[in-house]
């Protein structure tokens, strides 16, 4: 729906009308999906509640998210997420935006390439995580075998530093080709004249690449970004099979979950999922607003 | 084989043409073929049993259990119970109560070991039927005892057993990893000592927290003299109940004296002539057995008690048959069965006197599992249970930092922090 300037018309209207009612049945079915839960875990962080003690319950307030933002243990797993996103998603756009040029521009074997960048993208990440810790294994694994700086009896998941590294491997493993896809979109949308255009101008193929695709690529690049981060902030699958949070490599995920799952913690768990939700907003807020300053910063530059 | 057996129970749970029901028996991975045996032989004309596997981690299995009954699971209607998950699934209305008639037979001291008996009630009811009953003795070399002068006819103390191994050379096998069975060591010397982890329990958040008592401090001191003592394994910090196990008869050395449950015995006389295992025959008769050592002389000790209690789905849709069918399914008979197949103790004293009668089991050994189970001590009974031992490890681990004077003080603190939810795990 385009914002006209000239009044809508009846007709208009009746058939923006129709269009309500007709979409209103999936609305009314996506807010009791997604809303529900939602709210019953606003509700239930409102409690001090055990699963295992349902006649102890009892209605503590905003107790369970001051206990949650008073507690290191919160913040370091926090720290650890924000760690993980910041260097996952920095080396996927990077690496993803070499594969999208590749998709781009490859002349032959055009389908065997596509696919097979795609592959990993295609597993299910709990295989993935798997595959990787028997790679990265001091037992069986290639990795310390192919290192060559590092002993064949290696322990990655030993301490903090070699473990958050190889649950990062993995993730960017994963979750490039992704990357890359929606990269590979942005970089369809870039016009060969304006391309041709600077060709002729005598740019150099990295002014080419800084001048023209890069600022014509930005909504797709804010996108790609976006979504990355808000996925690599939630993760939780390779950390539950590589470490299962030993080491302090546990992500705020993976403390939610261990405070429901394992210890029936509804009411401090529901907080923490809760706070998980508005952590999501807020990154997704901050990286809209990056992106639009730079916009504007662009737009006075022209 | 035991996939087609599976495939044929779970099409026969299918058929519901046949107007019986299917009880679903949930059991954890060890002696599964006699679990399947009695699924069959307690099947009646009025249900069948079909056993379905659970995760072998008790962590994974509590969570799947606990799972399905939160959502109130009309089809699990049989389980195997960890002792220490009883408390949490009372509490949460999760087990049926076991009828007055078989609660007073559990309970009265009768047929029944008291430490088995106490781990399935919660509340002033019973929840759950005894079906074997694990625990920890003393496990060590003859020789090695003797070189060091240490009387094993009579009771000795972790201080003694310490010592003697650090003087010959020899070491001390625990579990001393960060999990379950670390806090089975603590729960046990301080119960050793004359105290618990945490008592008035049945109050739930606001049970009473002991670990900064006498008794706390004994058991870290017990810890701190093993962790400063060249008794101590190499793997001491990342132990389990099978790291310790090749100790016992290394290539060089005297052995080791070693707290485990009850599986050891089996598994050297299974070893003899292997690796890992003894030499011989006549090296085997070198594994001698013991009472848990005190953590205070004089003061009888309190060992560890396991195993598994079989308890009834509170949402089944067929409460009685499963009753009736967990009474069969924890006879006499199947109790037996379950130690001469799989080594799996029973939980009472008649089918401990069929088992004597077998002659699978040197007699003493038994008698002192019997002893042991009857005069143990069981982790704390708590809807808690799971942050207790969470909250325990994560202070007293490592033990190698475990110090007598502040470790019982700050875990006291950071577990009634946890009960009163104002600090995560």
């Amino acid at each position: 729906m385009s914002a006209a300037a000239a009044p809508a018309s009846d007709r208009s209207r009746a058939e923006n009308r129709l269009g309500l009612r007709l979409v209103a049945p999936a609305i009314f079915l996506m807010l009791l999906v997604t809303a529900f839960p939602m709210l019953r875990a606003l509700y239930l962080s409102l409690f001090n509640y055990s699963l295992t003690a349902p006649d102890d319950r009892e209605f503590i307030g905003l107790g369970n998210y001051v206990t949650a933002l008073t507690d290191s243990l919160f913040w370091r797993d926090t720290a650890v997420t924000v760690l993980i996103m910041v260097v996952t998603v920095a080396f996927e756009l990077v690496i993803g935006f070499v594969f999208a040029m590749v998709m781009h521009r490859v002349i032959f074997a055009r389908g065997i390439i596509r696919t097979s960048i795609l592959i990993p993208y295609g597993i299910i990440t709990v295989v993935s995580g798997f595959a990787w810790q028997f790679a990265f294994s001091n037992n069986n694994g290639f990795v310390n075998g192919w290192l060559p700086f590092i002993g064949d009896d290696f322990n990655w998941f030993g301490q903090f530093g070699s473990g958050i590294v190889a649950i990062m491997v993995s993730e960017i493993w994963k979750t490039t080709p992704f990357m890359s896809l929606l990269l590979l979109a942005g970089l369809a949308q870039v016009s060969e004249d304006m391309l041709e255009a600077a060709k002729v101008d005598g740019a150099t193929w990295w002014q080419r690449l800084w001048k023209v695709i890069l600022p014509n690529m930005r909504s797709a690049i804010m996108v790609a970004v976006l979504f990355r981060a808000l996925d690599a902030y939630r993760i939780f699958d390779n950390i539950f099979v590589m470490t299962a949070g030993a080491q302090g490599t546990e992500s705020v995920s993976f403390l939610t979950y261990r405070q429901v799952i394992e210890q029936f913690q509804l009411g401090i768990g529901s907080a923490l999922s809760v706070l998980l939700f508005l952590s999501v907003l807020l990154i997704a807020f901050l990286i809209v607003k990056i992106f639009r300053v730079d916009l504007a910063a662009a737009r006075q530059e022209g | 084989m035991a996939t087609l057996a599976l495939a044929g129970s779970l099409l026969t749970a299918c058929g519901g043409d046949s107007g019986t029901p299917t009880l679903n028996w949930y059991v954890n991975p060890d002696g599964v073929d006699t679990f399947r045996t009695y699924a069959e032989k307690c099947s009646t004309d009025q249900y069948d049993i079909a056993v379905q596997q659970l995760p072998s981690s008790a962590t994974d299995q509590r969570t799947q259990l606990a799972r399905r009954l939160a959502a109130q699971d009309s089809s699990t209607d049989l389980m195997n119970l960890d002792p220490v998950f009883v408390a949490e699934f009372a509490n949460a209305g999760w087990l049926e109560k076991v009828p007055d008639d078989l609660a007073g037979e559990i309970t009265d001291g009768g047929d029944y070991l008291e430490g088995a008996a106490d781990t399935v009630t919660w509340d002033d009811g019973v929840y759950a039927i005894p079906l074997w009953a694990n625990t920890q003795v003393l496990w060590y070399r003859k020789s090695l005892a003797e070189a060091a002068g240490l009387d094993m006819s009579q009771p000795v103390t972790w201080d003694q057993v310490i010592d003697a191994a650090d003087n010959e050379g020899g070491t001390v096998g625990v579990q001393a990893n960060k999990y379950e069975a670390y806090v089975v060591w603590i729960n046990a010397l301080m119960q050793g000592a004359g105290g618990d982890i945490v008592s008035d329990t049945e109050a739930g958040r606001d049970a009473k927290v002991d670990l900064d008592s006498d008794a706390g401090r004994d058991a870290a001191a017990v810890i701190q003299k093993l962790a400063d003592s060249k008794a101590r394994q190499a793997d001491f910090t990342v132990s389990n109940e099978g790291t310790s196990l090749g100790q016992m008869f290394p290539a060089e050395g005297p052995g080791e004296f070693m707290v485990n449950w009850t599986f050891v015995y089996a598994n050297y006389k299974g070893l003899v002539g292997s690796p890992g295992g003894p030499a011989d025959e006549q090296q085997f008769d070198d594994l001698g057995w013991a009472r848990y050592p005190q953590t205070v002389e004089g003061e009888a000790s309190k060992p560890p008690i396991g195993g598994i209690d079989i308890g009834v789905g509170a949402y089944s849709d067929n409460g009685d048959f499963a009753m009736e069918a967990a009474q069969c399914i924890t006879s006499t008979e199947a109790q037996v069965d379950l130690a001469v197949n799989d080594g799996l103790m029973p939980s009472t004293n008649s089918a401990y006197e069929e088992v004597a009668a077998t002659g699978d089991f040197p007699e003493d050994l038994l008698d002192l599992y019997r002893t042991s189970v009857d005069e143990g001590g069981p982790r704390p009974k708590s809807p808690f249970y799971s942050q207790i031992s969470a909250a325990v490890q994560s202070v007293w681990h490592s033990p190698t930092s475990v110090n007598p004077d502040s470790t019982p003080k700050r875990s006291a603190e950071y577990l009634a922090d946890v009960l009163a939810g104002k600090r995560l795990l």
